[in-house]
């Protein structure tokens, strides 16, 4: 085909230079406002990553890295533990709602799962620290005293159920309905012919899923988990209002010393920052950026190694 | 198709603008017979004020309050905080800033507030005076006695149970239970923390290694954002301890701090006792009113865990208009109608008459 | 006779009856709720738990289901039952926190749903009363505009991408899109400041702030969405245009968009509910104020995150009308968008092509 005779250019219309044009110069756009954002956030941070021990207030007696490191920690240990939560519950929602739920109650269904989306960060907040933390906080007791020998519940529990464990759970729910709305979407789109070829070739419905839904949907779940992780990184307001946090490094999920998160950390210092702090916190958003990046960056790859495979070529 | 959808559309946009023009209930016309409170000539105008949350409801109570009496002025006060509020005082973001602590030696002598007359000084004048109470939330007991050792040997951490004999020597009487006492402290940085550990520091200086800050020194612990975020702590906790604005205690039980050889509760009076019975900050020019709390003061009635939030404002404005808001908004905020009115919605403690005299004449510098 | 009731155990034998598995459920959770009742009676435990019951005769559930199944069925229809058990399972436990969400906001929500707090602003109110119309008309002019801002870019540039997009430029813009799906809100927040600073002088407080903050968070958003459906759209029905001569924007405009309008409206809605609660970069750029105020660009403009968030971090000291308010402006956030929502549904059923499902 290829070695075929000169392809014949189609004939250039003005719809089409004018539509492609403006798709152009709405990508354009993008690339200079987050140029824009990136020369903004490296001319404001530099100075903080510069700034040594004692130079203001919100470092105290440690160096940047020193600062940030626990920081980055935190923000990845609680996003990982909200994927761990959320992504096994996401994909058994959209199967729910796409392969098992009477069709007539699936859209209402889906709807429900929708509402949560519905509710802004700030909401859950209130619930997380209002709610929610109380009522896991005889669970973490339990556990801190029947569960010690597991390495994350050592020590002892909280009083006030405010542990890194709880923030995850929040964060877990809220990413919930971004990625079960992706896994729903492409489930759904699956080739009617496979699922009804392995079903004829006598597969129970797992087998059918296994086999003809997972496979095509591998790129989309794999592609929910990136959007959920990226809204768990960057949330600010729910985890600064349900986490009890500190400047540390530790594993443990049920005690009263809970390793912070970038976005929260920005959330609550930046009130009281002045001068170098400012540059300081921009610095930490500098890095949360990148981490974000280098999780979506893998995350990319693992999709368009997989392309082949998809049924959306 | 499509016309429909854009009739769609337009229908909508057609109840969103009847939504958008209508206009809240109570922001109608003013009533013509506007209290004449600021004299003669009526004021007219917009003034934006931002800086400590802890002065935030009293703020509110204030701003109604003048908005009442001067219905063509705007007053709008920002709480994010002190440090944004001198930041953006600085910048002339704002035409005044309210602060936990007035701005140190090297900020005034730096200068540069951008919206005051050029070489001009500022005042500083502590107008919002609240006590911190010690609140905790152990079942069945409401009110208990410490000194400043044994605070501090809890927030450090070295009394870490209820019933340890330190707590028990000072509570003849009370049955204390065996429960591990779990203090929570502010996350993030704030007056509040600050007028705390720099009261443990000065007056339990061999328990409280600590220096003075708005961030809490110690690492690990149990923390909480906000004034809210730790009164829902303690109170949501089983044998927790804080710190927070008195009026926001509620039912949490109170600590009576030991001051000279008896227990002080908090209360609006003694609050302003320990601030008449306190020196001022030397060097400062005329109309900034610095005070320098005595902690370590024995009197009779003081208490000595308390929060001064300053309000900040130009003494020459490049805009005398906003000058002379500024000036009627201070003067009433001075005033005993003022200081009444944030005592009763926001618990604080009114300034003594010989504090208001000096603030007058403070006042009476801002043109 | 006797050939015809082979035939019938053909298909019925090692099968468990169609309505085993509920029978079984429930018997898991008459056993949990005696095991509860007898702990409760003996004092081991304080109370009866509904939850706790329902949650462990779930599990106990699960276990015996699969038992029984791989006994009587086999491992295949075993495993099948395993499976459809944690898929309902899954369901449920998405449910409790929406349930416990819901009823909580409206138990402590619905106090101050009334009259007053659509119709008033919080000017010249201390205490108890007032409401939330000032935060109500910000929250919907600013994102309204940050909509209207980011949905052409960003269905634009999905478009690009998808359509057109080939070479060094698509692969930047991919990359820069996913970059920008990283931004802290409390960045785009602090961005949002500096422009405007740089243009208005330092302090500046404006709704249209607001607006750009949200619409650097939007984008990204929007244009993943778009992407993705953009990508379900067989290319059997692009070359089938093509085929007919159609030129290329036609089918795009007539073919592609139409058949992927759905998912991108429901994208779209998404991406607004995922912006209209943001409440950092408001705080920061759009500001605070108790009084009405309808223009964008002039002056601070208050939002209803914003207020939610205020009226629950700065209480007086009557701390609970000021949570009262929290809680009726969440509800109110929430109604706001569920409609969005419903509206989002309507037009996607009435204006996209029917498909199989």
């Amino acid at each position: 085909m290829a070695t075929a005779a000169a392809p014949i250019r189609a004939k250039q219309r003005p719809g089409d230079r004018i539509f492609s044009g403006s798709a152009l110069a709405a990508g354009s756009i993008i690339l200079i406002l987050l140029a824009a954002v990136a020369i903004f956030l490296i001319a404001q941070g530099i100075p903080g990553v510069l700034a040594q021990a004692g130079d203001t207030v919100i470092l105290g007696e440690k160096n940047f890295w020193q600062y940030v490191a626990p920081l980055a920690f935190g923000t990845l240990w609680a996003a990982a533990l909200a994927l761990l939560m959320a992504t096994p519950l996401s994909i058994g929602i959209a199967l729910f709602i796409s392969h098992y739920a009477p069709r007539r109650l699936a859209q209402t269904l889906g709807y429900i799962i929708d509402l949560l989306a519905a509710v802004p960060s700030v909401v859950f907040g209130l619930w997380g620290g209002l709610v929610l933390a109380p009522l896991v906080r005889p669970a973490y007791a339990w556990l801190a005293e029947n569960a010690s020998w597991f390495p994350l519940f050592s020590g002892q529990a909280s009083a006030t159920g405010r542990t890194i464990l709880t923030a995850a759970i929040v964060l877990a729910v809220m990413i919930l309905p971004i990625m079960t709305a992706i896994c729903r979407e492409v489930f759904l789109q699956t080739p009617r012919l496979h699922e009804e070829a392995a079903l004829a070739l006598g597969s129970t419905r797992w087998e059918m899923i296994r086999m003809a839904v997972l496979p095509f949907g591998r790129a989309g779940i794999i592609s929910a988990a990136m959007l959920g992780l990226g809204r768990a990184l960057g949330e600010t307001m729910a985890v600064a209002m349900v986490l009890s946090p500190a400047a540390v490094i530790s594993f443990i999920v049920i005690g009263s010393t809970n390793p912070n998160t970038i976005a929260a950390n920005i959330a609550l210092s930046f009130p009281e920052a002045f001068g170098t702090g400012v540059n300081v916190l921009i610095a930490t958003g500098l890095v949360l950026f990148v981490v974000t990046f280098a999780v979506n960056a893998v995350a990319r790859w693992v999709i368009n190694r997989r392309k082949e495979f998809s049924g959306a070529n | 198709m499509i016309s429909k959808r854009y009739a769609g559309v337009a229908g909508l946009a057609l109840v969103g603008a009847l939504a958008l023009t209508s206009c809240a209930a109570n922001e109608t016309a003013a009533e013509p017979a506007a209290s004449g409170r600021t004299g003669g000539e009526s004021l007219s105008g917009d003034l934006v004020g931002a800086g400590a949350s802890s002065q935030g409801s009293a703020q509110e109570a204030w701003i109604a309050a003048f908005q009442g009496a001067n219905p063509d002025v705007t007053v709008t006060y920002d709480p994010s905080g002190s440090g944004a509020g001198r930041e953006a005082f600085l910048e002339g973001g704002v035409n005044f800033a309210g602060s936990d602590r007035a701005f140190n030696d090297e900020e005034l002598a730096e200068g540069g507030w951008a919206s005051c007359a050029p070489d001009t000084d500022i005042v500083e004048l502590p107008l919002y005076i609240s006590p911190i109470a010690v609140i905790f939330n152990v079942e069945g007991v409401d009110s208990l006695n410490m000194d400043a050792a044994t605070i501090a040997g809890i927030f450090a951490g070295t009394i870490t149970n209820w019933n340890d004999p330190a707590i028990a020597a000072l509570n003849e009487g009370t049955t204390l239970p065996d429960l591990a006492i779990t203090p929570v402290h502010r996350s993030d940085d704030s007056g509040t923390t600050e007028n705390f550990t720099e009261y443990l520091g000065a007056v339990a200086p061999d328990v409280w290694t600590y220096e003075a800050d708005g961030v809490w020194p110690i690492e690990g612990g149990e923390a909480a954002q906000g004034t809210t975020g730790l009164v829902d702590a303690v109170s949501g906790g089983n044998g927790t301890i804080g710190y927070a604005d008195a009026s926001r205690a509620g039912d949490l039980g109170t600590v009576a701090v030991k001051v000279g050889e008896e227990f002080v509760s908090y209360s609006p009076e003694a609050a302003s006792a320990i601030v008449d019975a306190s020196p001022r900050a030397e060097g400062r020019a005329e109309g900034d009113i610095a005070i320098e709390i005595d902690r370590t003061s024995e009197e009779a009635g003081v208490y000595p865990i308390v929060l001064v939030s300053y309000l900040i404002g130009c003494q020459e404005y490049q805009d005398a208009e906003v000058g002379s808001l500024v000036k009627a908004y201070f003067s009433y905020l001075a005033s005993e109608e003022g200081q009444d009115e944030s005592a009763s919605s926001a618990g604080s403690a009114p300034i003594s008459s010989d504090l208001r005299t000096d603030v007058e004449a403070a006042i009476e510098l801002i043109k | 006779m006797a050939v015809s009731t082979t035939a019938g155990n053909a298909l019925t034998t090692g099968r468990l009856p169609r309505m085993a598995p509920w029978a079984i459920l429930l018997a898991c959770w008459l056993v949990v709720a005696g095991v509860y009742a007898l702990f409760a009676m003996s004092g081991t435990l304080q109370d009866f738990s509904l939850v706790g019951t329902l949650f462990f005769g779930t599990v106990l559930y699960i276990a015996i289901i699969y038992v029984i199944s791989l006994s009587v069925e086999g491992r295949r229809q075993a495993v099948d039952r395993l499976i459809t058990a944690l898929v309902f399972g899954a369901f449920l436990v998405a449910l409790l926190p929406l349930v416990s969400l819901v009823s909580t906001v409206l138990a402590n929500g619905l106090a101050r749903f009334d009259l007053d707090f659509f119709t008033m602003s919080q000017r010249n109110i201390v205490g108890a009363g007032g409401g939330a119309l000032h935060a109500i008309v910000g929250t919907l002019e600013i994102t309204a505009v940050a909509t209207l801002i980011s949905v052409p870019i960003g269905l634009l540039t999905a478009v690009y991408l998808v359509e057109y997009g080939r070479g060094q430029i698509a692969r930047w813009i991919t990359f820069l899109v996913d970059v920008m799906t990283g931004i802290p809100s409390i960045v785009a927040g602090l961005f949002a400041y500096a422009v405007f600073a740089i243009v208005f002088g330092p302090g500046v407080r404006m709704g249209f702030a607001g607006s750009v903050a949200l619409s650097v968070l939007m984008i990204p958003v929007v244009v993943r969405a778009c992407e993705e459906m953009l990508k379900l759209v067989p290319n059997e029905l692009r070359e089938a245009a093509f085929a007919l001569g159609v030129p290329k924007w036609l089918t795009i405009l007539k073919v592609v968009l139409p058949t992927s309008a759905a998912g991108i409206t429901t994208g779209v809605m998404l991406s607004i509910a995922r912006v209209i609660g943001e409440t950092a970069p408001l705080l920061l750029v759009a500001g605070f104020t108790q009084s009405m105020n309808y223009d964008l660009f002039d002056g601070r403009m208050q939002s209803l995150p914003v207020f939610v968030f205020t009226s629950y971090a700065n209480q007086g000291t009557d701390g609970d009308a000021y949570l009262a308010r929290a809680w009726t402006g969440a509800l109110t956030l929430i109604l706001i968008v569920m409609a969005l929502n419903l509206i989002a549904r309507l037009i996607a059923r009435f204006f996209s092509p029917k498909t199989g499902r």
